[in-house]
């Protein structure tokens, strides 16, 4: 178990006209003992890249990375104590399931009933007792990932690293994946890193997530701060599906999520409402919900209604919509920051 | 709610033309492109062998070309000559010597080519090149690095002190690596590891390049060092493609005669006779025909064993 800290962590790579450029820059993050850390963004924004150099797989140009407080900067990967589950999940071809798990107590020279021992257990609880035998080729995507988790476990690491554990699999196994996953942190406790480009994966998992967008964090915080006070305009349309609607008032960009978007008439008080005009111009039905797609003072907007919700809207007419004052977040129109206090 | 949008503009239809496609025909296309090929394959490969199993079995020679059958008498001569036996033993023993230090040395050498560092691509080249020179310069090259009296390594000999009068190692002015049978036989082998090697050092490092980048990441966050990835991730998962180099190798070796004829025409008293080259002399220098195609059709066992073993290998590569 350990806290894992970096501090104005950088890598630079060299681009293709020999100009320098940052996938990670500056960032400062530290991750409490057994806390499960999500780092989200886009693809390119970095995020592997801070992982594999708090791995170890990566050199970085300045900073420091520290496990359990103790500077790892010039440790290479196998003294770092840290286990990593792959996109691909990296088993080894040629081996089967067993000698898979058993690779990293061989490594550290365990004693092979040891070994033994720490491999059913491990093997226990991902309940892949049945598979020792088989080889990699042999599994299913979801068979490979408890295999990887397994290999990842044996040892007893201080941090997990996963990256992107779940992008393989099939959308129905990965909500099952999902809910297994976490659990098993929860039981293990293990300090864990997951890296993912899923804002589902992240809501959902994560005690923590930090956002990050071209080489810096964002905004750190647990799902719901960054859902519902999101620090500025990246984090808000990053987040959420669909995303926060963003509309231009005098000078400052106003935020509201689609489903504290409603027509005025259906508002029980009105002292806390902001007025908006809404033309509507599309509707679509999701089955539970149902999205309307219009503009406001001719910026795209969405709004979210229940499907129980009975609407009568036209199209192409503009409708008296409101959002209530406590769901307003206000930004600035220059940096995009989210801008607080009474407005 | 959309405006209506103009029907687009109708497009005059007619049959299609057959004719037009048929080269889009698996069953038209496949025969056609497939029949250089075969015609290459029979009347450079399969006549020639067809005619060398009839000769093998008759008493044909450059003087008298009408085949007469005479059974196995052929191969019973060759089975119990000296020459062929000690011809076999040498194709064998050089063929399996070579592919043994080919494949330590590849492997090296991959592995430092695998590495990053500066002027990467100009080794690459360097190491190459002996590849793609042809076989016949090659043992001549040698055979002035090796003869006296302008023998390269020799001269080199001499001036470390290793050879002359008070020579380290022999107070002759010469080795004379291709007169004495173990260093002759000593001077083919390196021959053929210096003319192999390149390729099999491509092909193994085709193979440390295919092994995926995160497997030996996982190995290395799993606590293994060099040593211990090396033996148990990188050797296992490249056994595969040395095979195909081993078997590559030993075509290339056992089927050669070039290099022994350059160097050594099989001598001295026969040390460095090789099977090839034995065949050529009895059939080709000395004119009989049948004998000579008795002693070559001996490679042909080998050769199809190593050619079965390479299909078995290209099928599990395109199954797994």
């Amino acid at each position: 178990m350990a806290t894992v800290e970096t501090r104005k962590l950088t890598k630079e790579f060299t681009g293709h006209a020999g100009e320098g450029v940052f996938a990670v820059n500056g960032i400062d993050l530290a991750i409490k003992d057994g806390e499960f850390m999500v780092l989200l963004g886009p693809s390119g924004c970095g995020k592997t890249t801070l992982l594999r150099m708090i791995g170890g797989l990566e050199h970085p140009t300045s900073g420091d990375i520290l496990i359990g407080d103790h500077i790892v900067n010039d440790l290479p990967p196998r003294a770092r104590s840290i286990a990593m589950v792959f996109q691909s999940y990296a088993l080894y071809p040629h081996l089967n399931v067993y000698n898979n798990i058993a690779f990293p107590l061989r490594a550290a020279k365990m004693p092979r009933e040891e070994q033994k021992k720490q491999i059913e257990w491990a093997a226990g609880i991902l309940g892949i007792e049945e598979l020792l035998k088989r080889k990699p080729r042999q599994l299913s995507g979801g068979q490979r990932q408890r295999v990887a988790l397994a290999r990842a476990i044996v040892r007893h690491p201080n941090v997990f690293l996963l990256d992107e554990p779940l992008s393989n699999l099939d959308a129905q196994r990965r909500a099952s994946a999902r809910d297994e996953l976490q659990q098993f942190q929860r039981r293990i406790g293990t300090t864990t890193i997951y890296v993912t480009h899923d804002q589902v994966e992240a809501m959902g998992m994560g005690d923590r997530i930090a956002v990050i967008d071209k080489g810096s964090i964002r905004q750190i915080g647990t799902p719901e701060e960054i859902y519902d006070e999101p620090a500025d305009t990246f984090v808000a349309t990053f987040l959420g599906s669909p995303p926060m609607n963003l509309v231009k008032r005098d000078d400052e960009i106003l935020g509201f999520r689609p489903e504290h978007f409603f027509p005025a008439s259906q508002a029980g008080s009105t002292d806390d409402l902001v007025p908006l005009q809404f033309t509507p111009l599309r509707e679509e039905y999701l089955g539970a919900e149902r999205l309307v797609y219009g503009d406001v003072d001719g910026v795209r907007a969405i709004a979210r209604f229940p499907s129980t919700t009975h609407l009568e809207i036209e199209a192409g007419h503009k409708v008296d919509f409101a959002v209530r004052r406590q769901h307003l977040k206000r930004f600035d129109i220059e940096t995009g920051l989210r801008r607080y206090g009474a407005g | 709610m959309a405006a209506p949008i103009a029907p687009p503009p109708t497009v005059p239809r007619t049959a299609p033309d057959t004719n037009r496609y048929l080269l889009d025909r698996e069953k038209f296309l496949g025969p056609i492109m497939l029949l250089p090929a075969v015609i290459y394959i029979v009347a450079l490969v399969g006549v020639p062998l067809v005619i060398a199993i009839a000769y093998a079995f008759s008493d044909v020679t450059v003087g008298d070309q009408s085949i007469d059958w005479v059974g196995l008498k052929n191969f019973r001569n060759s089975w119990g000559n000296a020459a062929f036996q000690k011809a076999l033993k040498n194709s064998l023993i050089f063929t399996f010597v070579t592919q043994a230090l080919v494949m330590i040395l590849g492997n090296i050498l991959a592995l430092v080519l695998a590495s990053d560092f500066k002027g990467k691509r100009l080794v690459r080249f360097l190491i190459l090149l002996p590849w793609a020179t042809p076989v016949a310069l090659v043992a001549v090259g040698w055979w002035w690095i090796f003869s006296p009296p302008y023998s390269a390594l020799d001269y080199i000999l001499r001036e470390i002190g290793a050879l002359g009068p008070g020579g380290w190692w022999s107070n002759d002015n010469n080795a004379y690596w291709l007169a004495l049978p173990d260093r002759a036989q000593f001077s083919v082998v390196l021959v053929q590891v210096w003319r192999v090697l390149p390729l099999a050092t491509v092909i193994l490092l085709a193979g440390l390049t295919a092994i995926p980048q995160d497997v030996r990441e996982a190995a290395n966050l799993d606590g293994a060092g060099y040593m211990r990835q090396l033996v148990w991730i990188r050797l296992p998962l490249l056994a595969p493609i040395m095979l195909v180099a081993f078997l590559f190798g030993t075509v290339f070796v056992f089927s050669d005669m070039i290099i022994v004829y350059i160097m050594t025409r099989g001598q001295p008293n026969d040390a460095t006779q090789v099977i090839p080259h034995l065949a050529f002399m009895r059939g080709v220098q000395s004119g009989d025909l049948a004998s000579g195609a008795s002693v070559a059709v001996f490679l042909f066992p080998v050769l199809a064993g190593v050619a079965a073993l390479m299909l078995r290998t290209a099928r599990r590569a395109e199954t797994s």
